[in-house]
């Protein structure tokens, strides 16, 4: 009889392992959209309960926007809660401008927190709005537009009008990183040019090779001081005007313990995050329209 | 090929860099090069030299000096007359572009009959001609996205581009001029 039980234990550690196997697929990546664009492959890929959007077929790196499908207020990334920090800097807005729409997790948020405001959206392709709707429960009404346009090219052509905005968050990635003509200095004055006085500005970026010199010392010249919040990515928030100190980033944070608990975290999680330490080499090439190798910097690991 | 890499880089802060600026660039390049190819032969059956050769190649290279200068503003005041981002580089393209890709599409044509000699060598000399133009065309088009982009300014390079192409020019001009004396 002993002879006979060790196929049987072979037998159940296959069908457990098997099963294991079944259990372990769930996490795996399911394709859900696919969508060609004039720019690029907008994916969709459902990891367990967490949906993100994607521009190569790699997900696992250069998500651009995820969002829980079970609670979809939760905030799966960590840059979103960064960006919202700029909100301590100013906690009442009137305007916001954001570029670059992705899922739209940032604008349905700021939505829900700031029901009068307004909120425009810069966003190069139609297909990242179609998606953003049609699987991240991204809205647009009266008071939130998206406005179809090259980022640097609407700037541009804001500054000959009379609009101007009291934050402007930057969000525009492609596949690759931050378009080349949206790092460099003459663009970072246009934008600083359409913010009114006291104005805020909140830039995501992730850049950890030497292009992160680079981008620092050029953030530093045209803004000369910022808060540099760092975690996986790396969110530049400044003010024209001089910055909150410590305590006062504190009492606004508090204003917002509340409001951020429905999107699971805390925002006095955030408050460490905001120093004005400067970890880069200041000799660096400032980026510039006639300089702006921003893509080939970034290779460099 | 090299310039019109840079041309894309002009055209990004007032445009973006979307298909149809890259495309409004290409035509522009194209059309201009083909028109220089048609007056180039035209302008070589009057009194072909190396001499006019080389004042061609300085006219091109002499053409590109608006563009160091004034591609800025000239771009802000067309994109306010042109709002539409496809025919506003295209327009664009065409300002800044044209006239020095005009010129350099004159050269090849004209650089074939001075290199002719008879009709059975024709074949040979105009497939090195194409050989030589292409092949430099790649490999400045490979040195200023990989390299130069990398150390200089779009302007520096396009200075650069201009210097060496005025410096053929001149030398087409002084260096030839005795030779054809004697001949």
């Amino acid at each position: 009889m002993k002879r006979s039980l060790l196929p049987l234990i072979l037998l159940a550690v296959t069908v457990v392992g098997a099963m294991g196997a079944t259990v372990a697929r769930a996490d795996q990546q399911r394709l859900v959209h696919a969508e060609r664009s004039l720019y690029r492959e907008v994916l969709v890929y459902d990891t367990g309960d967490v949906r993100c959007m994607c521009f190569t077929r790699n997900c696992r790196v250069g998500r651009q926007s995820c969002i829980d499908l079970r609670h979809p207020d939760r905030l799966v990334m960590n840059y979103p809660k960064m960006m919202l920090g700029a909100l301590f800097v100013n906690p009442r807005p009137q305007s916001v401008l954001i570029i670059g729409l992705g899922g739209g997790t940032i604008p349905r948020i700021l939505r829900q927190l700031l029901p009068d405001t307004r909120i425009d959206v810069v966003e190069i392709d139609p297909a990242v709005e179609r998606v953003a709707g049609r699987y991240f429960d991204f809205k647009t009404s009266d008071q939130t537009r998206v406005i179809e346009s090259d980022g640097r090219v609407y700037v541009k052509r804001a500054l000959r009008g009379t609009q101007r905005y009291d934050l402007i968050m930057l969000d525009a990635f492609d596949h690759e990183y931050i378009p080349e003509h949206l790092l460099t200095q003459e663009f970072l004055e246009e934008v600083k040019s359409l913010l009114v006085p006291g104005g805020v500005l909140a830039a995501n970026t992730f850049s950890s090779s030497r292009l992160y010199e680079h981008e620092s010392v050029t953030y530093a010249k045209v803004f000369e001081k910022f808060f540099n919040l760092k975690r996986e990515n790396r969110v530049i928030v400044t003010r024209l005007g001089p910055l909150p100190d410590r305590e006062q980033l504190r009492t606004t944070a508090q204003q917002f313990v509340a409001a951020f608990e429905k999107y699971g975290f805390d925002a006095t999680d955030v408050l460490p995050l905001f120093t004005q330490e400067r970890d880069w080499n200041p000799n660096a090439r400032v980026l510039t329209d006639q300089y702006s190798p921003a893509n080939l910097l970034n290779l460099d690991r | 090929m090299a310039v019109e890499l840079l041309g894309g880089r002009l055209l990004a802060p007032t445009f973006g860099s979307s298909i149809y600026v890259w495309g409004a660039i290409i035509t522009i390049f194209m059309l201009a090069l083909s028109l220089g190819y048609l007056a180039g032969g035209r302008y070589s059956m009057v009194t072909p030299s190396v001499r006019r050769l080389g004042v061609i190649l300085t006219i091109a290279a002499l053409t590109v000096v608006p563009l160091l200068l004034f591609a800025n503003p000239m771009l802000d005041a067309l994109s306010i007359a042109v709002p539409d981002p496809r025919f506003g580089s295209l327009l664009s393209a065409f300002t800044l572009f044209f006239v020095p890709t005009f010129f350099s599409g004159m050269v090849s044509p004209y650089a074939v009959r001075l290199l002719v000699e008879d009709r059975n060598s024709s074949g040979r000399h105009a497939g090195q001609l194409y050989f030589v133009s292409t092949f430099g065309s790649a490999a400045g088009t490979l040195l200023t996205s990989f390299y130069l982009v990398l150390l200089l300014e779009v302007n520096q390079i396009l200075l650069a581009l201009m210097l060496i192409s005025a410096a053929i020019g001149l030398c087409a001009w002084f260096v030839q001029a005795p030779r054809n004396e004697i001949q």
